[in-house]
This record gives structure tokens, C-alpha cells and sequence, in this order.
């Protein structure tokens, strides 16, 4: 069986008459990199603050390793946290700041000074201990921050947007480097952004919330090719949504009429009735540009070229259907500019948009 | 204690002046601290030296200062008289009543201080407002309302009286201890308002990070808050401990005849004995003394004035 780092189990949070976190349950596991995912206001930030001790849940249970943590202080918790401002103790030195919890433990001041030298090579800033916070750039104060709750070796680390306030080079960067400096410790990290990109680039698993309500939980591939609701395909890249009508179902095949007569095929599991009103939802990216109708199985539907936007790895193209259906599609530039020249679309120009059967979702609701 | 206000004040412009003249000032900022250094002239400087002047004359038979260029006076204020130094012990009494004065402000002052800021903000500042209110009554009013709580027929007395608590008035006012309560009330706002500001600014994902680190409440006082609110607390303490020092109404009111302050034998050496060279040199001994201890508490506080 699977060790579980840490449980929710219905756990709920009201301020007031809000509520902030409405009754979730999840469970990360040991050693994973787990996203809390959504918008502002879906209750990512609230959540992780439940785990890490600074708010008590209304209602249901929170475990760190098997444990329930209700009523336990967060200065006695087994947890570390990354604040979005980082939090430096702007009085300290640098080895100061990252010694700070070793103290608190009362740990030798030999092994704590040698943890802390540890500490501020495994995040790079080796030979930084008797600079100040304010003497460091943001992209340093972060790696401080991140030395300063790694070197208690906790069970979990809590990072609320940690990358927020850098710019996207830095933090693209930083990306790469959480994930790796993750792998090498083990620890578990749960990972709080609004930022769908970067939860998809980190997690080994993501939670989609919204309106204090955990969507999906699941792998980025699933998240982003098995979406569970319109509001996740729409929240996770960008997805084109085709409002229909069941007409049939034959052989895991569903075709839907979009009005005013487009019709598509869409492979389908799940069980779905006739005349249901449904949403078709496909990716941008997953759709072929052609000039001449398709004669293979699949999608293929005529349309006229609205727009044309070049941005350097790809191009857009804004495609309107019969019946003013509008329909976006993505294609990598991966020929050379002069033959995607012959190849692209130009504005007014007749095209045909095919996908295949099984790159098309049906969502209910 | 407007005297001695001033040369608070102005014992920080001048230093600082003086630095700048060290530095090499050379004619065009000269010209643009002209007026500051007239200003000091006239209302500082002079005054100063009129009171260094008369320190050190005698009383004339008439009450006049005759100038004698004597340390009369200050050796006076050191000498036992009738078996005791009287003056060195109104001194220290002073000293003592100030520096409780201002530890109490501070340990009731600060969680207040806290308390208001941690509120949401538009209650803060109703909060602060009520700190203030105390200010629109003029602060000889207040402290006769104290007297009139404090005093043998007075609110409490009487409403232990009648519960049959006690069978005599308690000795509530004209004692050190009405005194203490009568600078405390007087200047606890003093000591809240700086706290207020510094520890407002204090930004609490800190103290969380503290929490998180592992430090409980009493830890993160110590090593987080208490460093990061230092300037609050030394402002607020010199800002009580200086006026408190010099009381002169407190102590004449609601200490009776009995707590003799600083302030009071100032004022006894100045109007009724009349004998202002002594009353100088005491003036001048309270103000060397102040300064003295600002320099102190600054320097303890980690800053330089």
C-alpha cells in the first residue's frame, strides 16, 4: 500500500458566512509533487494554511502521516512553508534565517551550522550566509526562503505561489530547478498556483479547485487530455467548445449535430442518451488545417480563415464554421517560413478543419 | 518641563549640527541651515547659557542673582543636609518613579498596541481615535477627576464603604502610588501611539514563518517581534520617560505635599524660595542627566542619535 503524506478527509472552512473550502477530501502521497490548482478565490491558499497549521478547519479532519493534526499548533508541526513574499526575517543574516527552525529544535550548533552550509549549496547560494535579505535579489530571497524550510527536513513542504513575484524567465527557470531539488530530497511538496502552465510543468499530480470545491484530481496528461468539466478544460489551456445535440450512437462513436447542420463524431465511453443536449470539447492544437476535404475517417469540416496570428512557435488561426460557429486552431511551426506560407491560411480563404474521432471530449452539464 | 523639552530637542539638532560643521561645510549649506541655526540661537542657545550663567551666581538677599562664579549651587544639590542628601533623593526619587513610570506604560502598552493593530483597518483607527480621546480635556481636568476617584470620600472608597469591605477609607491618593497611577494614565498614549506605528508596520506572514519554523508564542516575541518593533519601543519609551521625569503637576496634586518630584523643587527654587541660580543648577543637572540617559537607551537600542 502507498503511504499517504497527508489527508483531507471532508474537510470544510467558512470565514463568517463564507465559505472558503467546502467539504474536500484528498490524499497526497509520500513523495510527490502535488498542485492545488485554480483561481483566485477557489480556496488553494486556504487549504494549504489547514495543512500547515495557521487555520483550523470548520469542519472534517486533516492527517500528516497518519496522524491527526486538530488542535496541533503549526510550531509543532511537522510542515515547512514557502510564504509567496518569502517571509525572510529581515533582522537575520541569511544563515540566521536558515538556521532559525534548527534552533528552535534546540539542535547543536556545530550540526547546525553544517546543515545550514548543506542547505545553501543544495538551493546554490553557497558562501551567502552573513549577506542580509535586502542586500539579495528576489530570485535569491526565494532560494533562501525554500533553504529555510528545507534544512528541518520535514514531512511536507507547503509552497504558496512561490514564484509569483518572479519574472517568467526566472521563474520558468525555477521551475525546473524546484522539480529537480524535489526529486533529490524526497519530500513531499504541495504546491499552490493559480498559474496552469507551471502546475502542469512541476506536479505529479494536480488538484483542480474551484469555488472551494476540489474538480479533478489527477496526472497533468489527464487533467489536460481527460478533463472532467467544461470549467477544467476551459481553466487548463485552451480548449474549443461546441454546444450540440446527441443525434446517435453506434459502435463508441456518438454524432452530434452542432447548429445549424455541422455534424461530428466523437469517441465516446460513457453512456450518453439521444437528443441530450452536450458539449463538444476539442483542443486547438489537435485540429489539421487542409485545403481539400479529408477522405479518411474522422472530422473534417469547411470553414473560412478570420484570423491569422503568427507568435513564433505557433501559429493561430480563428476559423468560422457554418452558422457562425467560431472554432480556434493551433499549428506548430515546424516547416520553414516559406513553405508554411503555402501551407497556411490566409484571411477570406476556404479551408477544412479535421480532427480525429478520439481527440474530441464529450462533457455533460 | 518646557524647559526641559526643549533641550531635548535641541540637544539632537546640535549634535548633529555639529557633525555637519565637522564634515567641512563649506558657504552655500551654511547659508541654507542659516535659518535652523538662528532659530536654535535664539530660542536654545541663549536661554541655555542665561541658565548656565545663573547656575553658577548666588541669591541676592532680595531674591536677585548676584553673579558670583560659583559651583555653590551644585555641590549644594550633592550635600547631606540635616543628615540627607534631600536633593540627590528627590532625584533618585524621581528617577525611580520615571523609569517605573515608563516599564508600566510599556508593559501595558505594547499587547494594547498589538491588540489594535492586528485589528481590520477601520476599526484600528477608531481604536487609535479612542486612545486619543483623553487628549480633548485638558490634562489639569483629568487629574482632578482622578482625585475625585481616588480620594478618601471618593467613587471607590465610598463604594467599598458602603459594601462594607473595608471599615476605613483606604489611603488611595496623595501617596507615590497615587503619583504612579496619575503619570500612567497621563502617558501611557504616548508610549502606544510610536508602538502603534511600528508594530503596524510589522509584516505577519513573519510572525506565521516564525510559527512555522517552530517557534511558539513566547519565542517569536522574543526573536521576531520584539527586534522588529525596537524603534517603536525606544521612541515611546524616551517619549515618556523624559516628560515623566520632569512631572511637576502629578506629583504636586495627587502626590499632596509628600512626593516631592524634580519638577516641584523646581518650581519651590524658582517662585517660592526664589532662589533661581539653585534652581538653575538643578535644572541643568535634570537636563545632563536626560540627555545622558537618551544617549544610553539609544545606544542599547542599537541606534545612534
Amino acid at each position: 500500500m502507498e503511504s499517504i503524506a497527508v489527508e483531507l478527509r471532508n474537510v470544510t472552512k467558512r470565514f463568517g458566512s463564507v465559505v472558503a473550502v467546502d467539504a474536500i477530501s484528498l490524499r497526497i502521497r509520500d513523495g510527490e509533487f502535488f498542485s492545488l490548482l485554480g483561481p483566485s478565490g477557489c480556496g488553494k491558499t486556504t487549504t494549504l494554511r489547514m495543512i500547515a497549521g495557521f487555520e483550523q478547519p470548520t469542519e472534517g479532519d486533516v492527517f500528516i502521516a497518519g496522524q491527526p493534526v486538530a488542535g496541533v499548533p503549526a510550531f509543532e508541526r511537522n510542515t515547512n512553508m514557502v510564504f509567496q513574499n518569502y517571509a525572510l526575517f529581515p533582522h537575520m543574516t541569511v544563515a540566521q534565517n536558515v538556521a532559525f527552525g534548527l534552533e528552535m529544535k534546540r539542535v547543536p550548533s556545530a550540526e547546525i551550522s553544517r546543515r545550514v552550509t548543506e542547505a545553501l549549496d543544495m538551493v546554490r547560494l553557497p558562501g551567502m550566509q552573513n549577506r542580509r535579505p535586502n542586500q539579495l535579489s528576489g530570485g535569491q530571497q526565494q532560494r533562501v526562503a525554500l533553504a529555510r524550510a528545507l534544512v528541518n527536513r520535514p514531512e511536507v513542504l507547503l509552497l504558496d505561489e512561490p514564484l509569483g513575484a518572479l519574472d517568467l524567465k526566472l521563474r520558468k527557470e525555477m521551475q525546473l530547478e524546484l522539480k529537480d531539488l524535489q526529486h533529490r530530497v524526497g519530500i513531499t511538496f504541495v504546491y499552490v498556483t493559480h498559474d496552469q502552465e507551471e502546475a502542469l510543468t512541476m506536479s505529479d499530480r494536480i488538484a483542480v479547485m474551484h469555488l472551494g470545491d476540489v474538480l479533478q484530481v489527477g496526472t497533468p496528461t489527464e487533467i489536460y487530455e481527460r478533463p472532467c468539466c467544461r470549467f477544467v478544460a476551459d481553466f487548463i489551456g485552451e480548449t474549443n467548445f461546441l454546444e450540440g445535440q446527441v443525434m446517435g450512437r453506434e459502435d463508441g462513436h456518438v454524432t452530434v449535430i452542432i447548429p445549424p447542420d455541422i455534424r461530428i463524431q466523437v469517441a465516446a465511453h460513457d453512456e450518453v442518451a439521444v437528443d441530450q443536449p452536450i458539449t463538444v470539447a476539442v483542443r486547438p492544437e489537435k485540429i489539421r488545417l487542409v485545403k481539400e476535404p479529408l477522405t479518411s475517417a474522422g472530422n473534417c469540416v469547411p470553414g473560412v480563415v478570420q484570423e491569422v496570428v503568427y507568435i513564433g512557435t505557433d501559429t493561430q488561426f480563428l476559423i468560422s464554421l457554418a452558422g457562425g460557429v467560431m472554432i480556434r486552431v493551433r499549428q506548430q511551426n515546424r516547416i520553414s517560413a516559406s513553405e508554411q506560407f503555402a501551407y497556411a491560411g490566409e484571411r477570406g480563404e476556404q479551408v477544412y478543419v479535421a480532427w480525429a474521432t478520439d481527440s474530441a471530449l464529450l462533457l455533460g452539464e | 518641563m518646557a524647559l526641559v523639552d526643549h533641550e531635548r530637542n535641541a540637544g539632537g539638532w546640535t549634535s548633529r549640527l555639529f557633525r555637519r560643521f565637522r564634515g567641512g561645510t563649506t558657504g552655500p549649506v551654511l547659508g541654507l541651515i542659516s535659518p535652523a541655526a538662528l532659530w536654535l540661537l535664539a530660542f536654545f542657545l541663549i536661554p541655555l547659557v542665561i541658565v548656565l550663567l545663573v547656575s553658577l551666581g548666588q541669591r541676592g538677599d532680595a531674591g536677585q542673582v548676584v553673579y558670583t562664579w560659583t559651583l555653590k549651587n551644585y555641590a549644594r544639590f550633592f550635600s547631606q543636609i540635616g543628615g540627607r542628601y534631600l536633593y540627590v533623593e528627590i532625584f533618585a526619587r524621581s528617577l525611580f518613579i520615571a523609569l517605573l513610570n515608563t516599564l508600566l506604560c510599556l508593559l501595558f502598552g505594547f499587547p494594547l498596541a498589538y491588540f489594535i493593530a492586528r485589528q481590520p483597518r477601520n476599526r484600528r483607527n477608531a481604536l487609535l481615535l479612542l486612545v486619543m480621546i483623553p487628549f480633548w480635556t485638558n490634562f489639569l481636568v483629568r487629574t482632578y477627576a482622578w482625585m475625585v476617584i481616588l480620594r478618601d470620600t471618593g467613587i471607590i472608597n465610598n463604594l467599598f464603604l458602603t459594601l462594607g469591605l473595608i471599615i476605613q477609607p483606604l489611603p488611595l491618593l496623595f501617596n507615590r502610588g497615587a503619583v504612579i497611577v496619575g503619570l500612567f494614565y497621563g502617558y501611557l498614549p504616548f508610549m502606544v501611539l510610536p508602538l502603534y506605528a511600528s508594530i503596524e508596520k510589522l509584516d505577519f506572514s513573519l510572525v506565521e514563518a516564525a510559527h512555522d519554523l517552530g517557534a511558539n508564542a513566547l519565542r517569536t516575541f522574543q526573536r521576531v517581534i520584539l527586534p522588529l518593533t525596537m524603534p517603536g519601543i525606544v521612541a515611546g519609551s524616551i517619549i515618556v520617560f523624559i516628560p515623566s521625569i520632569g512631572a511637576y503637576v502629578t506629583p504636586d496634586l495627587m502626590g499632596g505635599a509628600k512626593v516631592t518630584m524634580i519638577g516641584n523643587l523646581l518650581q519651590q527654587q524658582f517662585l517660592k524660595v526664589r532662589d533661581w541660580p539653585f534652581g538653575s543648577a538643578v535644572g541643568f543637572i535634570l537636563m545632563l542627566t536626560v540627555l545622558g540617559a537618551t544617549l544610553l537607551y539609544f545606544r542599547s537600542g542599537g541606534k545612534t542619535l
